[in-house]
């Protein structure tokens, strides 16, 4: 298990995005930034995913254990990362492959009968919705044994009930591993995060969370307080942008 | 009129409709049969001339075929060497772009001097016809990976070649079909100039001749043999694009 920190601004090119951030990520914990839509949170995402784009961290960012982050990092995006020409099995062991690695075909399809998608192993990503579209995404992730994963927004091009789901599968089969977790849903970032941050301009603020296990039953009162605090908070961070 | 859905069906009540209304305007016009043969006086040709056509029909046809495959081949591994290497993208992008520029039909004489009357130098022609649009279509769609397939392949550290073979190509393959299209639209114009330049065999040659001796249906009919090989090669690639997607 892995613990990361980010400290410092992000600049995209010349222009100051975020300042002093101070994130601690505690190892084999979910870990969620949220804020309103342009504030920066997918060029976090990039960031720690070692992407290659026009942002920079003035600071530091690095893991308890001191090794690089390079090779250590699992992405799970909104979508779009599904290769249309080949089945979810070759889909999900693609890595292995693109390596020029032996892919594992037995342990793809334990993960895709464990993310709920036993007999479809050799459709094509168009005959599936888009919630067993993430879940392929979801399988693919698990196979990389990476200690770091970051999810970009995973479920939001989903209903909200198939959101529900895949948020509860995915805290299940993630346990274990250090988890950021990058969304504009509070509810998400309620029922998920062990610790959560705002994101604005001005740094990460902490966001106070209910006190359960994750992930958290979005009909307890605390977790629908806490969604509904969240979400004031953020129109107002809206209204501040205008 | 259910069989109307049928395309085919369609087709050829269209083409009915032309070759009859031909037939008309050269009995009402009584236009003498070397200027504008009938399509029935056409077909008579095609009928009486069968042997020689098919001879001659078969030598453009391999020519063809032949400096298709040619062509293609040399652009897919151009294509694939310039996705590869940057280096190569340097040296050799620019010269393909003036060899664009340089209209190969007009070569053909030359390549007639350098290669001869013979096979060779119809291959040559259309080889070299076909080999830019072939090149560049697949270049192209090689070089579109989108964004989110160029971010999985470094987060999962592909080597370059199996990032080629396991993304790219597979992801470029409809361009690849659109310049397959095009090659084969400029394939018979291709063999048919290289046989006007210097041939004594084939469709391009039975036609110059034809002309020359006053038996226009004769040539009409060398120009319903090419046209049905188009037609053959286009319906051929529209398989092989069907089966793929």
């Amino acid at each position: 298990m892995t613990a990361l920190s980010m400290t410092g601004d992000l600049w995209i090119g010349d222009t100051p995005l975020i300042r002093n951030l101070a994130l601690d990520m505690p190892a084999g914990r979910w870990c969620c930034l949220l804020g309103v839509s342009g504030v920066g949170k997918s060029t976090i995402a990039r960031l720690i995913a070692g992407l290659p784009g026009p942002q920079r961290l003035d600071g530091a960012l690095s893991t308890d254990d001191g090794q690089p982050l390079a090779q250590r990092v699992a992405l799970m995006a909104q979508g779009g990362q599904l290769l249309p020409w080949a089945n979810l099995v070759q889909n999900v062991t693609i890595g292995a492959r693109l390596r020029g690695e032996k892919p594992d075909t037995a342990r793809a399809l334990a993960l895709l009968e464990q993310v709920g998608l036993a007999g479809l192993e050799h459709r094509l990503p168009a005959d599936l919705s888009g919630g067993q579209g993430q879940r392929v995404a979801l399988a693919r992730v698990l196979i990389e044994k990476a200690p770091i994963v970051v999810l970009d927004e995973p479920f939001s091009a989903l209903d909200t009930l198939t959101r529900l789901a895949m948020q509860d599968l995915a805290a299940r089969l993630l346990k274990g591993r250090t988890v950021v977790l990058i969304t504009h849903d509070p509810l998400e970032a309620v029922r998920l995060s062990d610790r959560a941050w705002l994101l604005g301009p001005q740094g990460a603020q902490d966001i106070a969370l209910p006190q359960t296990t994750t992930p958290r039953d979005f009909r307890t009162p605390e977790v629908l307080a806490a969604q509904a605090a969240l979400l004031s908070r953020l129109h107002q961070d809206m209204a501040c942008a205008g | 009129m259910r069989w109307l859905n049928y395309a085919p069906i369609r087709a050829l009540i269209a083409l009915g409709f032309a070759l009859a209304l031909w037939q008309l305007v050269v009995w009402v016009s009584g236009v003498p049969r070397f200027i504008l043969p009938g399509p029935l006086r056409v077909g008579a040709a095609l009928w009486d001339n069968a042997a020689l056509l098919w001879e001659h029909a078969r030598f453009t046809a391999v020519n063809l075929l032949a400096g298709l495959a040619a062509g293609i081949a040399l652009g897919v591994v151009t294509a694939l060497n310039l996705a590869l290497s940057p280096g190569a993208r340097l040296m050799l992008r620019p010269v393909l772009i003036f060899a664009q520029a340089v209209p190969v039909f007009a070569l053909a004489p030359i390549l007639t001097l350098w290669l001869g009357y013979g096979a060779a130098s119809k291959i040559v022609v259309v080889m070299l016809v076909i080999y830019f649009p072939v090149t560049s279509a697949f270049f192209d769609g090689l070089m579109r990976l989108p964004a989110p397939l160029a971010d999985l392949a470094l987060m999962m550290r592909a080597t370059p070649l199996r990032r080629l073979f396991l993304l790219q190509v597979p992801h470029a393959l409809p361009a690849l079909l659109s310049g397959l299209r095009l090659a084969v639209v400029y394939a018979p114009f291709a063999v048919i100039i290289g046989e006007w330049v210097g041939s004594s065999r084939g469709l391009g040659y039975l036609m110059l001749m034809a002309n020359g001796r006053g038996q226009t249906d004769l040539m009409f009919a060398a120009l319903f043999c090419l046209a049905g090989m188009s037609l053959l090669l286009f319906g051929a690639l529209e398989k092989l694009g069907g089966i793929r997607s």
